[in-house]
């Protein structure tokens, strides 16, 4: 197991290799002149010259890639941003406890609410609570989280005036954002739970348990549950993963200082080095949220953690 | 199908079992009549589909509901029937008093609990034991079906079919089950381990005392291992009777058509013979008797006519008029 968590980890540095070059250079690709972003139209051309020198875009594209390669790794520092002029990995380090608390309470939510409708739904398939939750799905996944966003705040915040509009900083104001950002994974992790577990409850090692005289109840919770549950925790894993890095809208609508409204900031304003940091941040996290999920998948199921021994 | 009430530990009368679907009822077990002596092993054979599984889930009223419904009958059991009992008591009597071994060990066991647990969790459903006594009640049966005690905390995907198989015939009778069903308990293993999975079930039976239906496609495993035997085909008994009496002189036209297809090694043979015509779709069966489209013997009356259980021999029985008659006895 131990091999395995480490062959797992060091897999990870490709990966991040990977992303920072696609980030790089996808940036380096995009028009725009950020010495210019950065002193404004008026900028005489010796001080855009000097500028370029001084954050060495003037280096040769591989060059500029390494160096900025070497400083990550070797100090941690992913750069300093144009604007702010302060480290990237400050600012992010500041805003990613926002980003971490929404989608940790959007995931709570999502599995809270989405385990116990999707099981209810497969007992019960065909039921009017199965329609009906079924329908409540479509709905939420098929909603863009801005609309789900705005209509939340109209309803709430404006018209019933419970609940603060913007902001993260009190339980009340943690609800809408969470709400609207767990919506679709709700949806995904009610889903994936009924259906797992409508396949599980037709095994035949659940008839065995029933042969056994085991009461319905343990049937289902305990001997159905754990295996339907392999799926639904990929997913979870995965939708958390997606939450980290797909808060931007919802921390933009309810003007949350995370991770993701800081590079929609950092990409209005051209401000290479924020944008980099904070996708290669982003990146990281997915990353480890993936290896804690796959950890997780080989303790619940023992035929995965016997392929790593 | 008489015999002395106080010695039938199972007496199944009338039984009807419908499938209720959008498409149509399917009539996998129509007025099903089945007797089983206390000890005793009998063999249930039949083709897929002629509602010997159904069976065999109606007696521990594990159904598929819906679209399984028990439109009518009894089911005796120890002189009791089990169709009128709560929920509460059928558990008490799954797996403590009938218990059930399913045709598919591969997928027959909780793949994510190790197999002492699986065995474990049967005993303490139904004996007052504390954990770890179950478990080491569960061992000391793995033991008996010939699983060593340093394989107990693995888990299924770590056994192969036959031992899989082993592990759940430890779980059937780990509660000392009056009654073991035993549902085509070797089908999906291959034919050396078949064997060796059969005697083990032979012997265990004969050291608990356990009375044993096995439903099987196989009449060479009813011939080892059966007292009786029952034939059924498209949801009714044809022909029942002790193992030897029916395999010398096999009489319901559909029983001597089955042995008919069972190729003999002495002798030379280009082509098998077969039943001609189809097993009737059980959601349209033919009247009168179920198997008369495909009989030669077939008279008028049969297509009107449901045939009952005629005793053509002591304590052999055939549901066919026509081949009673001609063996003087209707």
């Amino acid at each position: 197991m131990i091999r395995y968590i480490v062959r797992r980890v060091l897999f990870l540095i490709p990966v991040l290799v990977g992303v920072a070059f696609c980030v790089f250079t996808l940036l380096y690709l995009t028009p725009g002149d950020p010495a210019r972003m950065v002193l404004g139209d008026l900028a005489t051309e010796s001080a855009l010259q000097e500028f370029r020198a001084k954050e060495g875009l003037d280096q040769p594209y591989l060059v500029q890639f390494g160096n900025y390669l070497y400083k990550a790794v070797f100090h941690g520092d992913i750069g300093r941003s144009y604007v702010t002029k302060r480290p990237v990995m400050s600012e992010i380090l500041v805003a990613f406890p926002y980003t971490l608390k929404l989608a940790a309470f959007a995931m709570v939510i999502a599995i809270l609410v989405g385990v116990p409708c999707g099981i209810l739904s497969a007992i019960k398939q065909y039921s009017i609570f199965d329609t009906l939750t079924m329908i409540f799905a479509m709905i939420g996944l098929s909603m863009p989280v801005f609309w789900l966003g705005l209509l939340l705040i109209i309803l709430f915040s404006v018209h019933l005036r419970w609940l603060p509009s913007s902001g993260f900083d009190t339980f009340q104001a943690m609800i809408l954002p969470s709400v609207a950002l767990a919506a679709q994974s709700i949806s995904m992790v009610t889903r994936m739970t009924r259906s797992s577990m409508l396949e599980v409850i037709r095994a035949d090692y659940i008839r065995t348990a029933r042969s056994k005289g085991q009461k319905e109840s343990i049937v289902i919770w305990v001997h159905a549950l754990r295996n339907a549950l392999i799926p639904v925790v990929t997913l979870c894993g995965l939708q958390f993963g997606h939450l980290l890095s797909g808060a931007i809208l919802t921390e933009s609508i309810f003007a949350i200082p995370g991770v993701g409204r800081l590079m929609v900031d950092a990409i209005k304003t051209r401000d290479y080095p924020m944008v980099q940091g904070g996708v290669l941040f982003v990146a990281v996290a997915f990353s480890i949220v993936n290896l804690l999920v796959d950890l997780l998948y080989a303790y619940i199921d023992p035929r995965i953690k016997a392929q790593y021994r | 199908m008489t015999m002395n009430a106080n010695d039938l530990l199972l007496d199944i009368r009338e039984l009807t079992i419908h499938y209720v679907t959008d498409n149509g009822t399917v009539h996998a077990v129509e007025g099903l009549n089945l007797e089983l002596g206390r000890g005793e092993t009998l063999g249930l054979v039949g083709e897929t589909g002629a509602g010997k599984t159904t069976t065999a889930l109606g007696i521990t009223r594990l159904l598929p509901v819906p679209p399984g419904v028990v439109r009518g009958g009894q089911i005796l059991f120890d002189g009791e029937d089990v169709l009128l009992k709560d929920e509460e008591e059928m558990r008490s009597i799954r797996g403590g008093k009938i218990a059930m071994i399913f045709q598919d060990p591969m997928t027959s066991l909780n793949p994510v609990m190790t197999v002492d647990k699986q065995v474990a969790e049967m005993i303490k459903l139904h004996r007052k034991v504390s954990e770890s006594e179950a478990l080491e009640q569960a061992a000391e049966m793995l033991d008996l079906v010939g699983i060593r005690r340093e394989r107990l905390r693995d888990y299924p995907h770590q056994f192969s079919g036959g031992m899989k198989q082993r592990v759940v015939i430890a779980i059937a009778l780990a509660c000392d089950p009056k009654l073991l069903i035993a549902d085509e308990p070797t089908t999906a293993l291959d034919v050396t381990i078949q064997a060796q999975v059969l005697e083990l079930m032979k012997n265990l039976k004969r050291q608990f005392g356990t009375s044993m239906i096995l439903i099987t496609h196989d009449l060479g495993i009813v011939a080892e291992t059966c007292d009786k035997v029952g034939i059924m085909y498209a949801g009714r008994l044809v022909e029942y009777g002790d193992t030897k009496s029916l395999y010398d002189n096999p009489n319901h036209p559909y029983t001597v058509g089955l042995f008919k297809s069972v190729p003999d090694l002495e002798e030379d043979c280009d082509e098998l013979s077969v039943i001609p015509g189809l097993m009737p779709d059980p959601m349209d069966l033919p009247s009168g008797c179920a198997f008369h489209p495909r009989c030669s013997h077939a008279e008028e009356a049969c297509s009107r006519e449901r045939p009952v259980m005629i005793e053509i021999e002591p304590g052999h029985f055939i549901a066919c008029p026509v081949r009673a008659r001609a063996l003087g006895k209707a």
